[in-house]
């Protein structure tokens, strides 16, 4: 119920921040939003010597489309990504993804970047940022690296992140040519973690034909999955009813569900087929209007 | 760790690990026990108060987090030494029974009510979601903000409009 | 002592406020303004904190215990294990069932989550910080996780504390007319069954439960502050399982943040903090977690029943078997009445005119958190009502009759009653047919019919699911029921001052039913006095009369028509005040609320609060001073509050998920004390009602580790996914209550789960489906589907 000790520092610049984290680096924890971390501490699963609370620190929380990126720093909260019309008009599959993380409440506080640093398996962040061919930016005093998203979690609850390191954005390249997408997420109740959920992104050419293809499932595998065989099969492809249920059928062979109380494996592959098929629908009349 | 508080007005210095919950702190710490604890996994909301106006789930923020910073509890709801709407909302329209997830709500609907003064009743529900009740199965709750609404426009004298709101998850069907 | 019921008082203006107004609630005052006064609220001078150790498995012997280091943290005040409760004799004590639980575990651990050892000190933190500091060697049994694995020969045995225990059956309770059933039975043209698991669900009111136990060393007085539905009740249970003397201890039960039967039962975090507090001599607040609620306080249902209805071919209904297991886990630690082990689940007949029924139950013990009868249950009415409201659903397909009409046939006619069922209940008054069809009409059936129709054409499914139900509570009478074998009437003590005002003070014990205002209501109405002059007062055994508690929607029924009797009582001596003042006999008086008048002459009139002021100032020759007077009530019967409910669903045939497009909800609980009041009630049990056909349970895995035990887990609806609520009533009043109400409280929890899962069956009947266990996950809908359409049998 209380979390075990710990020390707390709450650097007012980056630069601190970093400096701590070179020099503590094992076992500690950056706190951001903390709603995931915070939970963890208290039912003392996780047991950090020392919080750095970056909450403080200026300069991290924007949300950016000027280049050639969407770019969300690491302290935009979830409901800043709601609320926002520069994602709105830059990307739909982060947009539409955002009102389904936790709860409205959890959302004021919550960081899209610390949900990709936490690595939850059932996270919905991680889907929609593999589906959109996404990068995160991590930095230590050193200097900083880009990490492609398809890289950056490496199993359950972890990441390629190494202690001295923090990540400062996470961002989503905008695709030349219309695009669409959309996060669709089978849950029992607001809050509750996704029994499927599925991200999708598409991209079209002039003529109409699908050039860029993102599909990502979560809450069906050990961590986020990639379904990189249903988007391949769909490059190329006319957006037709017909290749989003093929891409349906493949993501859901790439996908590796557990029977559980939210379902069976068989019904969760089931929805992702459907998931698929829908969102890919989506994604392609939202490109048209694009 | 010192830390300096601003809670429903008043500053208060106090000096408490860092490990001190933010709901223990005003319960425990200040005897402002209007926020409740009810579970273990940020899941029920009955500890929402409010950090520099926005609704946070108080057992899921350290103390020492809001160093510098101003919360509103239920305590502080009243206005110049009378309930607010919204309080008066939850009696006319029987928006609580056991009491325990009230003082959560109201804050809730009165930070809602700040940024949409004319909500619907799928906008208030949205806006409670984080949020449960075991008493009311919530219509009255609902009622309960949607009156406060209607008396904060009248009092402010301004005309019935509908914000369109834009934070709720598109359902897509078949 | 029997009442029979007066005509209906007069009903008052709205500056009185008695029954049948909408008044506003006086709790709310301090609600709304965060000046509850709930358990966790309360903090006194010298008060340490106590946190429990819990059972990781469900079941294990315990080979040692070492308390050493936990004890040695600084700011650790005590570390208490079994066995040092064993030597003051406090490790085991008894439940309200009859049966023995363990307080803090000494020989083995039967449930996950059992109390094995707890901490006291000075500081929460440090309490929790010294329970990762207790070493507990365990030696893990082979865990009887259900209880069909319970109740197979050779299953290891679980109450190997019990002499003379030799199995893991826990009772064994049959009621009805075996051979009268059966002829029944033999008569019938169609026979249909179902098996169905009520699964385990948890009232988790969001107040979790504790105590801040003060035990003074220099006085001996033990003051327990807790969260109890039933203070009185748990302050003899004090007296016998602490040895304490009665008079020197007080229960008080403050604010509480919700009961539905989760405060009934003792729980041994109560029984182990006023130990410590006993024994260090300072107050020792103890207060669970959302985990330590879910995981180890009383659960409800967990009822694997087996019914059978026997019909003839046009729809007549004859004959009802019910065969069925209860899960009670690891100790019979629920409240119900002695006499009925399991329940009122007898009332399975519901709302028909069933001749002939004969219901046999089993109980079993498993590894699991002991309870069963909560969560709004009436005492297991939700089971049985769940189950016949499915039959009847399912007889109408088998016999190709609209579910409606197969009601409306064989409802118990408004002239039947009072109506003796085939299980003994005498249900006191009813009008179901009016009820169904009003609920009918507003729904607009015939229509939706139609257009399920058409739907189907186009793949979609669309269903009606209709419950019609009636409840038993009130209990009871002295005959048929006690609690630990105290007699289940209630009290009310009334005093008006002599300005006028009043004071109430009840036996029973709200969590949130408002009895404050409502209780005053009642008064008001008698007597004339603005229900705003009197206050009501629950909740402190030292300063009120001895009651029952607030459980199984009983408080209207009986402290209720206490309240009405003893008022009444009161107004029949205020007469005679009266007839003093007015120089006038007290046969010559007439009444209208608050005003005695010379009949013929009503200028010639007193006040209630002029006969009040008298009271004290004027009294008649021969007549005792003041005007007061308690009462404790025997209700001559219990009260049949009875409804229906009509849901509409359409169900996505690709998820599986459904969604409520309608929820029309009529109920008839008697005359309403205060309908604001009342239709609150019933959204909050039409909500518990979605909660478990869609998705509240606790389930345990084969190790007997329980999924469930915490909110991520087990949930609770939002008021994103909780449906909108139409409510209509009827009303008919109870024929043996004093101001004719039936209490309303449960109604809505017994009656709605069978309509949320008749109208998903309905939106798949067509296809051949029959039945799918709540909660009716989009997962289990699927499944469904997936089942008829595989040919493999009926869903």
């Amino acid at each position: 119920m209380y979390p075990a000790r710990f020390d707390y520092q709450a650097p007012a610049t980056l630069d601190e921040a970093l400096d701590v984290l070179g020099e503590r680096g094992e076992d500690v924890k950056v706190l951001a939003g903390g709603q995931s971390l915070i939970p963890l501490m208290k039912l003392r699963f996780a047991q950090p010597s020392m919080l750095v609370d970056i909450n403080r620190i200026p300069g991290l929380d924007f949300i950016d489309a000027s280049n050639g990126y969407l770019r969300i720093g690491a302290l935009v909260r979830h409901n800043s990504v709601v609320t926002s019309d520069v994602v709105r008009r830059t990307n739909q599959t982060v947009a539409h993804a955002a009102p389904w993380v936790s709860d409205p409440i959890v959302r004021n506080l919550g960081t899209v970047c610390g949900s990709l640093a936490h690595a939850d398996p059932q996270g919905d962040w991680a889907s929609v940022m593999l589906a959109c061919g996404a990068e995160v930016v991590a930095r230590k005093k050193s200097g900083e690296r880009v990490i492609p998203m398809t890289e950056f979690i490496t199993d359950v609850f972890t990441t390629q992140l190494e202690p001295d390191e923090l990540v400062t954005e996470v961002r989503v390249p905008k695709y030349a040519g219309p695009s669409g997408g959309t996060y669709l997420k089978l849950e029992r109740k607001v809050g509750d973690y996704a029994t499927v959920g599925v991200a999708t992104h598409l991209t079209l050419d002039a003529a109409g034909r699908i050039v860029q293809a993102g599909i990502a499932m979560t809450a069906v595998g050990a961590t986020n999955i990639k379904a990189v065989e249903a988007e391949r099969a769909l490059i190329g492809a006319e957006p037709t009813a017909d290749a989003f249920t093929q891409a349906g059928r493949l993501a859901a062979q790439a996908s590796e569900p557990q029977d559980d109380v939210r379902g069976s494996a068989a019904y969760k592959r089931h929805v992702v087929e459907v998931f698929v098929h829908r969102g890919l629908a989506t994604a392609a009349e939202l490109a048209r209007a694009a | 760790m010192q830390i300096s508080v601003t809670v429903n007005g008043a500053v208060h210095t106090n000096d408490v690990e860092p490990r001190v919950l933010l709901t223990d702190y005003l319960r425990r710490i200040l005897g402002l026990t209007g926020t409740h604890m009810g579970c273990d996994t940020t899941s029920c909301g009955v500890c929402t108060v409010l950090l520099d106006g926005t609704p946070v789930k108080s057992c899921t923020v350290f103390a020492v987090q809001a160093n510098g910073r101003s919360i509103t509890t239920v305590e502080g709801l009243r206005q110049d030494g009378a309930l607010s709407a919204v309080q008066r909302g939850f009696k006319q329209e029987h928006g609580l029974q056991c009491g325990f997830c009230t003082p959560a709500m109201m804050l809730v609907g009165t930070a809602l009510l700040e940024r949409n003064p004319d909500p619907s009743e799928d906008d208030v529900r949205w806006a409670i979601s984080g949020n449960l009740c075991r008493c009311t199965g919530y219509m009255n709750i609902i009622k309960a903000i949607q009156w406060a609404a209607n008396e904060r426009r009248t009092a402010e004298g301004l005309p019935e409009q509908r914000t369109v709101s834009l934070d709720q998850p598109q359902e897509v069907t078949a | 002592m029997t009442t029979t019921a007066e005509p209906p008082s007069l009903s008052t203006p709205e500056s009185i406020g008695g029954i049948g107004h909408s008044r506003r609630r006086v709790e709310d005052d301090r609600f709304v303004q965060g000046a509850g006064h709930y358990v966790d609220d309360i903090v006194l001078p010298g008060m340490l904190y106590m946190a429990i150790l819990r059972a990781p498995m469900a079941h294990a012997k315990i080979v040692s215990i070492d308390t050493t280091e936990a004890a040695a943290l600084p700011g650790v005040v005590a570390v208490v294990t079994g066995d040092l409760l064993a030597q003051h004799k406090l490790a085991w004590m008894p439940t309200l069932s009859g049966d023995t639980e363990a307080v803090l575990a000494t020989d083995k651990v039967r449930f996950q989550g059992q109390e094995v050892a707890a901490v006291v000190a000075e500081d929460p933190y440090v309490a929790w910080d010294a329970l990762d500091l207790i070493d507990v060697t365990y030696e893990q049994l082979t865990p009887v996780v259900t209880p069909q694995q319970a109740l197979a020969p050779g299953a290891p045995l679980i109450r190997d504390d019990k002499e003379g225990q030799t199995d893991n059956r826990c009772y064994s309770w049959e009621s009805g007319d075996k051979a009268a059933t059966d002829a029944a039975f033999a008569q019938a043209d169609v026979v249909v069954s179902l098996d169905t698991h009520y699964p385990r669900s948890h009232p988790s009111p969001l107040e979790t439960c504790g105590c801040v136990a003060d035990v003074n060393p220099a006085t001996g007085q033990a003051t327990i502050y807790m969260t109890s539905q039933a203070p009185h009740v748990h302050r003899t249970l004090f007296a016998i399982v602490a040895g304490l003397p009665e008079q020197n201890i007080r229960i008080v039960s403050p604010d509480i943040g919700g009961g539905f039967g989760n405060k009934v039962p003792i729980y041994p975090g109560y029984v182990v903090a006023t130990a410590a507090s006993l024994l260090i001599g300072r107050p020792v607040k103890w207060v669970e977690t959302r985990t330590e609620n879910l995981i180890s306080t009383g659960f409800a249902r967990d009822y694997h029943m087996h019914g059978e209805l026997a019909l003839t071919r046009d729809g007549k209904m004859l004959g009802l078997r019910v065969n069925m297991v209860s899960d009670n886990g690891a100790f019979m630690a629920d409240a119900q009445p002695t006499k009925f082990r399991a329940g009122l689940f007898h009332i399975v007949t519901g709302s028909y005119d069933l001749p002939a029924a004969h219901v046999v139950t089993e109980g079993a013990y498993t590894n699991k958190a002991p309870g069963g009868v909560a969560y709004r249950c009436s005492f297991r009415v939700t089971e049985a009502s769940y189950l016949i409201e499915r039959l009847v659903q399912n007889a109408a397909y088998e016999l190709g009759i609209d579910p409606a009409e197969l009601r409306l046939r064989n409802f118990i006619k408004p002239e039947q009653f009072p109506y003796t069922s085939a299980t003994g209940f005498v249900y006191d008054s009813g009008n179901y047919g009016v009820g169904l069809q009003k609920a009918l009409d507003t729904v607009g059936y015939d229509e939706l019919r139609n257009e399920q129709q058409r739907a189907r054409a186009d793949g979609r499914l669309i269903g009606i699911g209709i419950a019609s139900f009636t409840e038993v509570v009130g209990a009871g009478n002295h005959k048929d029921f006690d609690i630990a074998g105290i007699k289940m009437f209630d009290s009310a003590e009334l005093r008006v001052h002599p300005t006028g005002k009043a004071i109430l003070k009840l036996g029973v014990k709200s969590q949130g039913q408002g009895h404050e205002t409502t209780f005053a209501q009642i008064v008001a109405n008698e007597l004339g006095i603005p229900a705003g002059d009197i206050t009501v007062q629950e909740g402190d055994t030292d300063n009120t009369p001895y009651g029952l508690g607030t459980y199984a929607s009983r408080s209207t029924p009986v402290g209720g028509a206490a309240t009405a009797v003893i008022a009444r009582k009161l107004r029949d001596k205020a007469k005679l005040v009266a007839a003093h003042l007015l120089e006038a006999a007290p046969e010559d008086l007439d009444w209208e609320p608050g005003r005695f008048h010379v009949r013929g002459a009503p200028d010639r009139s007193v006040t209630i609060q002029d006969v009040a002021f008298a009271a004290y100032t004027n009294p008649p020759e021969g007549v005792e001073a003041g005007l007061e007077g308690v009462h404790y009530y025997d209700p001559p019967n219990m009260t049949y509050p009875f409804g229906s409910y009509v849901v509409v669903v359409e169900i996505d045939p690709q998820t599986g998920q459904w969604h409520v497009r309608r929820m029309v909800a009529l109920d008839d609980c008697g005359v309403r004390i205060n309908p604001m009041i009342v239709e609150g009630q019933i959204h909050g049990g039409l909500t518990e009602g979605y909660a478990m056909s869609s998705m509240q349970f606790i389930t345990f895995d084969e190790d007997g580790n329980c999924i469930g035990s915490n909110f991520m887990d087990y949930l609770i609806p939002t008021a994103w996914e909780t449906p909108r609520f139409e409510l209509l009533e009827t009303v008919t009043p109870s024929p043996h209550h004093p101001i004719g109400a039936k209490g309303i409280g449960e109604s809505a929890t017994v009656g709605s789960p069978a309509a949320y899962v008749n109208a998903v069956i309905d939106a798949l009947a067509h296809l051949g489906v029959r039945n799918i266990d709540m909660p009716v996950t989009p997962a289990r809908v699927w499944a469904a589907l997936q089942a008829v359409s595989s040919g493999s049998g009926r869903g």
